[in-house]
């Protein structure tokens, strides 16, 4: 199998134009909130699902409601656009607004800015207690975030790289996910821990990685990824509100993808993945990054005569085998494409899941193309062969759906 | 002076009749409840850096010393009783034991209130006495039974009591010292008058977080003192040979420190009172409390491989801090020899009958092994990654 995928790759390099790599589809776009409405409202056998959907007094939580004003908003123009580190901008002041015991750590958040500009103007408007610039000691304001968290502050961490937060795992698995349990109970820890990963322009190996493969078996968190700005803020805003430790795993080179979200307050669920673009043929699961690649591979598929249904799992832990499964029992095949590494990776546990539960419903082994296990090269080439490409997408495809 | 008052009273103490008939009980049941301040002078002076050291002279009580006794006396019972509970299997894995340092935890208490934030390592049990812990709780937990403070979930290195602001219980060595900056600066932060201890041992002090901690600590003025329970041995290796400048208050650099006989309970009361307000003053300061433990490094290290037995039968002769107490008692007359003979019979049975009663409470039901995973929030059903199986509904 590895070796028709390189294969795929050295030939479709010739057609490759990597300036397009991070396009986001935007056509499809509204077509993913309608879709959002079918699954919340038909969810009907799941009584958790329910209460998922009426958690929030304030409704927010409805992407009912949402769904709805969604549309009209991208019909009638009444949302506002932006980038999506904005977004995540705006979603954590709210948030700071709203309750004052929320409160930002990391490096260079408060008078710089942020190195991503994610905390951008916040020090000025909350002032030095609130946005903490923090020296460079991942492990002790990991820990130090996670100490004030036991008594009832919410801060959110963030690692200037999530690779940088590897000095600091041992305060995230053993203070972080497991105090509530080991205590008994008596302590919630509900911190968000949020940063940048993933491979971005040529940044080299340590700067690039893809780390959401070593915290995922840590019990007691819970792991999200975003990938548009208007899930972005939804996640943030659910990630700080959520009373357990929330991993929220940005991407470098998503920072500036542009869209239009709603003027009104809304949150996105943590547990739930979002359905892209619904299809017959094939369930594609992705998320982050990848999920622009696997739309720019959709649409050569869809020019061939495939009708592939996207789904961005956005919730890393625990997977939402519900659409999930939905999914399955509807296309038979799946394909997993990710950035993660090949190795124990999200794809890894995803398949593992997919044949535990769905094994039934399976007319082909899951497929999973993860980056491969090799530091991320810095030549330009090479990096590009270690993520997964749109070409190897419609091979993959191709391949499974014979 | 006291030592010639003690012996005259050893004397008299030979003829049982005479000591209990020589005291009415009007004039006992006075003493021990006695408020009135009395001074007492600590045997060690304390040792500063960048600070002036507090007085010598320590403001107490009658009733106060008493109950250092007792309560010393108390997790004393409670550690040799969890050793023979060790022994018997009762109780398994890491027991890690306090006894020769308990003057830490009665000292540390009487100078502060129960919203004063206490972190400390794995050598929980006596801190968690201290702090307000039942007996049946701790060997409860100890014993992996439900009814214990982490609902025997924990287990020795993880006892917690929230609501007496007791953070725990930490094993990973030097891990509690971040948390407990965390814990000064949501006390900065809510702006209460409030301080946090951060208890590491002489072998976390080489923890480059502790260096990190302290840092952030000085930068951002945090209310959080590090103490440093210094019993002269991290594990097996002994402080000579683990760290290049022993002087752990000093380590601090930039920030004050102050070295405390450490078995000496009113010494640590003095200390942590002086660190008390300068820490809501100045800023965060280091207290090195000299101070040793009998046992092993846990049970399953004999202790004595790394050091010689006559060393720990000399510290438990000369500076045994509930002996400390008792010749305190006599000598100021605050009670005979009897009456806390009978005060340790009455801790024993204490003891005793709270161990019977952990030995009979239930074990944790098998759903318990999915509670407290997650809160409930967002309608999570606690059943891993995969949502296989559902086990349990947080409802």
């Amino acid at each position: 199998m590895a070796a028709r995928i390189h294969g795929g790759a050295a030939t479709a390099l010739s057609t490759f134009n990597p300036k397009k790599l991070v396009a986001p589809s935007r056509t499809n776009l509204p077509a993913a909130r309608s879709s959002k409405r079918c699954i919340v409202a038909g969810g009907g056998s799941d009584a958790s699902k329910k209460s998922l959907s009426v958690r929030h007094s304030q409704k927010l939580i409805a992407n009912a409601a949402v769904a709805t004003k969604a549309e009209t908003s991208a019909t009638t123009g009444t949302g506002h656009e932006l980038l999506l580190f904005e977004a995540l901008q705006e979603g954590l002041e709210e948030e700071m607004d709203r309750d004052p015991h929320v409160c930002v750590m990391g490096e260079d958040v408060g008078h710089y800015g942020g190195s991503y500009k994610v905390t951008k103007g916040l020090a000025d408007k909350f002032g030095d207690l609130r946005v903490l610039d923090t020296p460079i000691c991942e492990n002790a304001f990991t820990g130090m975030g996670i100490g004030a968290a036991m008594t009832g502050l919410r801060p959110v961490i963030e690692g200037m790289n999530m690779g940088f937060l590897l000095l600091a795992f041992n305060q995230i698995s053993n203070n972080c996910g497991m105090l509530h349990y080991t205590s008994g109970g008596q302590f919630t820890i509900p911190v968000v821990i949020r940063g940048p990963g993933g491979v971005g322009r040529q940044l080299g190996a340590e700067h690039s990685q893809r780390l959401e493969s070593y915290f995922q078996s840590i019990p007691g968190i819970q792991m999200v990824a975003c990938s548009t700005p208007y899930n972005a803020k939804g996640l943030m805003k659910a990630a700080i509100r959520s009373e357990n430790p929330v991993i929220l795993f940005e991407h470098v080179l998503l920072y500036n993808l542009k869209e239009k979200i709603p003027d009104e307050e809304y949150i996105c669920n943590l547990e739930e993945a979002e359905m892209v673009r619904p299809g017959e043929h094939i369930t594609i699961l992705t998320y982050s990054r990848m999920r622009y690649h696997v739309m720019q591979a959709a649409k050569t598929l869809v020019n061939k005569g495939y009708d592939p249904e996207v789904i961005d799992i956005r919730s890393l832990k625990p997977f939402d085998l519900y659409t999930i499964g939905n999914s399955v029992k509807k296309t038979h095949r799946v394909l997993i494409v990710e950035e993660c590494m090949r190795t124990g990776g999200i794809g890894a546990s995803l398949t593992a899941a997919i044949n535990e539960n769905f094994h039934d419903y399976l007319d082909a082994p899951v497929m999973c193309l993860s980056s491969q296990d090799v530091p991320t090269p810095y030549a330009g080439t090479l990096e590009e062969w270690t993520v997964v490409q749109p070409a190897q997408i419609v091979t993959a495809v191709e391949q499974l759906c014979q | 002076m006291a030592l010639s008052r003690l012996s005259l009273r050893s004397n008299r103490l030979l003829n049982p009749s005479t000591t209990t008939a020589a005291l009415p009980s009007s004039l006992r049941r006075h003493v021990s409840t006695d408020t009135t301040p009395i001074t007492i002078e600590t045997a060690v002076p304390f040792e500063s850096h960048l600070c002036d050291a507090p007085s010598r002279s320590v403001e107490t009580s009658s009733s106060e010393i008493l109950s250092f006794f007792r309560d010393m006396a108390r997790m004393r019972r409670m550690e040799i009783a969890a050793d023979s509970l060790y022994k018997s299997k009762l109780i398994r894995g890491f027991c890690h034991l306090y006894d020769g340092q308990e003057a830490l935890a009665v000292g540390m208490e009487a100078a502060i209130t129960r919203k004063d934030a206490i972190i400390t390592s794995y050598r929980d049990h006596c801190t968690f006495l201290g702090r307000g812990g039942e007996l049946v709780d701790a060997f409860s937990e100890l014993m992996g039974r439900k009814r214990g403070c982490s609902n025997g979930k924990g287990g020795s290195m993880h006892f917690y009591k929230k609501d007496a602001c007791f953070y725990g219980g930490h094993g990973i060595v030097g891990a509690q010292i971040p948390l407990g900056c965390g814990l000064a600066f949501a006390q900065k932060y809510s702006k209460e008058e409030f301080v946090t201890f951060t208890l590491y041992g002489d072998g976390a002090a080489n923890q480059g977080q502790l260096f990190e901690a302290l840092n952030i600590a000085a930068l951002w003025d945090l209310p959080a003192i590090l103490v440093c329970e210094n019993n002269h041995y991290g594990m097996g290796t002994a402080t000579w040979r683990s760290a290049k400048s022993p002087a752990y208050f000093k380590r601090g650099d930039y920030v004050p420190g102050l070295k405390v006989d450490g078995m000496d309970a009113l010494a640590v009361k003095q200390a942590c009172k002086f660190a008390k307000e300068h820490a809501l003053k100045n800023g965060p300061i280091v207290l090195e409390m000299d101070t040793y433990r009998y046992h092993g490094h846990s049970m399953s290290d004999p202790g004595s491989t790394y050091r010689t037995r006559d060393e720990v039968s000399g510290v438990r002769q000369v500076r045994d801090p509930i002996e400390r107490v008792r010749k305190l008692l006599l000598s100021h007359d605050i009670a005979t020899e009897k009456e806390l003979k009978d005060m340790e019979k009455e801790v024993r049975k204490e003891v005793d009958d709270a161990v019977a009663q952990a030995k009979e409470s239930p074990v944790p039901e098998p759903s318990e092994l999915f509670t407290n995973m997650y809160v409930k929030d967002c309608g999570v059903e606690s059943f891993g990654a995969d949502r296989k199986e559902l086990k349990v509904t947080l409802a």
